[in-house]
């Protein structure tokens, strides 16, 4: 009996394994084999000698000025995405719906577009001449000045990013049993108190992952502040991208985007510490 | 300058159709050319009477194409890449000499052209014009007071907000450069750097800094002054008849695209079979009318039946502009860097 319970399952791991080869090798392939190139590239000379100059160029007044800039307006993205997001995924789960189908589906149909053309639209919307401008106008009242600010960015930022941070807020307060509120509310609690005491707590999982989702690639855009900043606002990523392309200098390149790196480890770090009922781990 | 991103995809899918379709009888030629710069009428042409196959790709960047040939990713048998990237291949041992015998149609270059290109490649020896321009202002004379005709006016307060500056280090710099009497390939670091006091200064001024956008945005009243390139000026007037082009007086960049064989071709005699097609006036006109970027072709110029564009000086600039103008030559690595670096500086600066 036992016997054939181990054949059984060494013959669902050799199953497992089957099926995730193909993920396997891609990822290998287009993300370990890359990240190493990006190592190597990062701590070597353009002759090949290993150095830690190509890091240290973070700390060059420029780039480091673009790095803070960067950070402050991923993190003011972050929280007003947060502080949008958190009461939208609450009343959507108050709605009590059947099936989560068309809460994604609401919040995803518009990210089938491509974001480039949505952050396009957004700067034919915002310009000087634009259409919030020309319907302001129509009424009277002052015109909004708030393209290729850092205020744009932010608008665009969170415009982009915002379907990241409500999903995962979203699917761990669905999970949250009314059996758990009900009992709060039985033992005294009145609403405030279960929000700040049972609700929050319990969704903390989702938040930290939307905060990641959300502050990773806003921290990395170079294409919102391209489009919204009128070029007038260096980002950290801008940087980077220069570096490779006009500068045609990959180890300075690599050097700086491992620096963001860092950021990125730290994020995943903190999930990693929050999200401890992860599935289907080990298969390799 | 996103369309990067797709170059990468259309030269995938063009070897694949590379690989389809009927034999031809003299070989192939391998072009790589920039996006949307040729009448695609006269690729077919090429084909049918020479029975040489064509296999087309396009780049967006000169910095896109030059390590594909560096390091011999695909071996093109005929590029166009603009001056300064000319001057790095020559410096670089990266392309062939090329015999004038095979392009008789060698004639029908301006010779001012061939003079204005002798900056980046001396004695003509490597490279034959196709496409060339300047960089300029355009204004809208609705909204300026005076007609533009100095640089002077993207540094003057009263048109503040209402500025487009060239979102380009090489331009960018270029303009401050030329503002303050220096050369545009100056390697002098204090020059830079008085050229980068300059743009601090103009900063706050500046509605935003821009390549593509503002052909648009100056169609659309968005702005009064903006800094472009001549070929997209005669676009823009047509959409727009208040606006006016100008070559400042201090003078600016004019900038030629050239054909050029690099040293990895395995085609060099159909390349000139290609070039000398190129030349040739009709063949030129064809391209002229599609992309409307200036020809240096006379042949093609005498043709053209609409004497405004014929006479346009945007698009024909008399002696006496180009001679203001200078057309940039590689800078070596390090120089090309400390432009991005002061470039920067300028953009973080309050």
């Amino acid at each position: 009996m036992s016997k054939s319970n181990t054949k059984l399952a060494s013959r669902n791991k050799w199953m497992q394994r089957f099926i995730s080869a193909p993920y396997v090798v891609w990822s290998i392939g287009f993300i370990v084999l890359p990240l190493l190139m990006i190592v190597f590239y990062g701590i070597t000379t353009k002759d090949g000698r290993v150095t830690f100059d190509n890091l240290k160029m973070i700390f060059e007044p420029t780039n480091f000025s673009t790095l803070v800039l960067s950070v402050q307006l991923s993190l003011v993205s972050t929280l007003v995405c947060l502080l949008i997001a958190y009461p939208l995924a609450l009343a959507l789960r108050s709605l009590k719906l059947k099936s989560n189908g068309l809460v994604i589906l609401m919040f995803m149909l518009p990210m089938w577009m491509n974001f480039l053309l949505r952050t396009i639209a957004w700067q034919n919307i915002l310009e000087k001449n634009g259409v919030i401008n020309m319907l302001l106008g129509a009424v009277g009242l002052p015109k909004l000045n708030i393209i290729n600010t850092p205020a744009a960015i932010v608008l665009g930022m969170v415009y982009d990013f915002l379907p990241f941070m409500i999903i995962p807020i979203y699917n761990v307060l669905a999970k949250i049993s009314d059996d758990v509120i009900q009992a709060a509310a039985d033992l005294g609690a009145n609403q405030f108190q279960i929000l700040i005491r049972i609700i929050f707590p319990l969704s903390l999982p989702g938040v930290v992952s939307g905060l990641t989702m959300v502050f990773v690639p806003a921290l990395t855009t170079f294409v919102i502040s391209d489009i919204l900043g009128g070029g007038k606002i260096l980002l950290i990523g801008k940087v980077i991208e220069q570096k490779f392309k006009q500068g045609n200098d990959w180890n300075g390149g690599s050097g700086l985007s491992l620096v963001l790196m860092v950021f990125i480890f730290l994020c995943m770090a903190i999930v990693q510490k929050y999200d401890k009922d992860s599935e289907g781990s080990g298969v390799w | 300058m996103k369309k990067a991103l797709f170059a990468g995809a259309l030269l995938g899918v063009s070897l694949f159709l590379a690989g389809c379709g009927k034999k031809y009888a003299n070989g192939e030629v391998v072009v790589y050319n920039w996006g949307e710069y040729i009448n695609e009428e006269v690729i077919d042409m090429f084909e049918k009477e020479y029975d040489i196959k064509v296999v087309y790709d396009e780049f967006t960047e000169n910095e896109d194409m030059y390590p594909i040939i560096k390091t011999g990713a695909v071996n093109y048998d005929v590029i166009c890449p603009s001056d300064y990237m000319i001057n790095r291949m020559i410096q670089e041992d990266m392309l062939y000499e090329l015999n004038l015998d095979n392009i008789p149609n060698y004639k029908n270059i301006d010779k001012t052209y061939l003079q204005s290109a002798e900056e980046f490649d001396p004695g003509n020896k490597y490279s034959v014009p196709y496409c060339w321009g300047t960089l300029g202002i355009l204004y809208n004379r609705t909204m300026v007071e005076e007609p533009v005709t100095s640089w002077s006016a993207i540094f003057d307060e009263h048109y503040s907000g209402n500025i487009l500056m060239m979102d380009s280090v090489r331009d960018g710099m270029g303009i401050a450069l030329k503002y303050l009497g220096y050369s545009m390939n100056t390697a002098d670091e204090n020059q830079l750097e008085e050229a980068k006091q300059l743009l601090v200064s103009q900063r706050p001024l500046v509605q935003g800094y821009f390549v593509d956008e503002v052909r648009n945005k100056m169609i659309g009243n968005e702005a009064a002054i903006g800094v472009i390139y001549s070929g997209e000026a005669i676009y823009t007037q047509r959409e727009n008849s208040d606006l006016v082009y100008v070559v400042p007086d201090e003078g600016s960049n004019v900038w030629i695209d050239s054909w050029a064989i690099p040293k990895n071709a395995k085609n060099k005699e159909n390349a000139e079979k290609w070039i000398d097609f190129m030349c040739r006036g009709d063949i030129a006109l064809l391209n002229f009318e599609e992309i409307t970027y200036s020809t240096p072709n006379t042949a093609a110029r005498e043709m053209i039946k609409d004497e405004d564009i014929k006479n346009s000086t945007i698009a024909f600039p008399g002696r006496d502009i180009l001679d203001r103008c200078e057309s940039y030559r590689y800078l070596t690595t390090d120089v090309e860097a400390m432009y991005m670096k002061k470039w920067n500086e300028m953009k973080v600066s309050n």
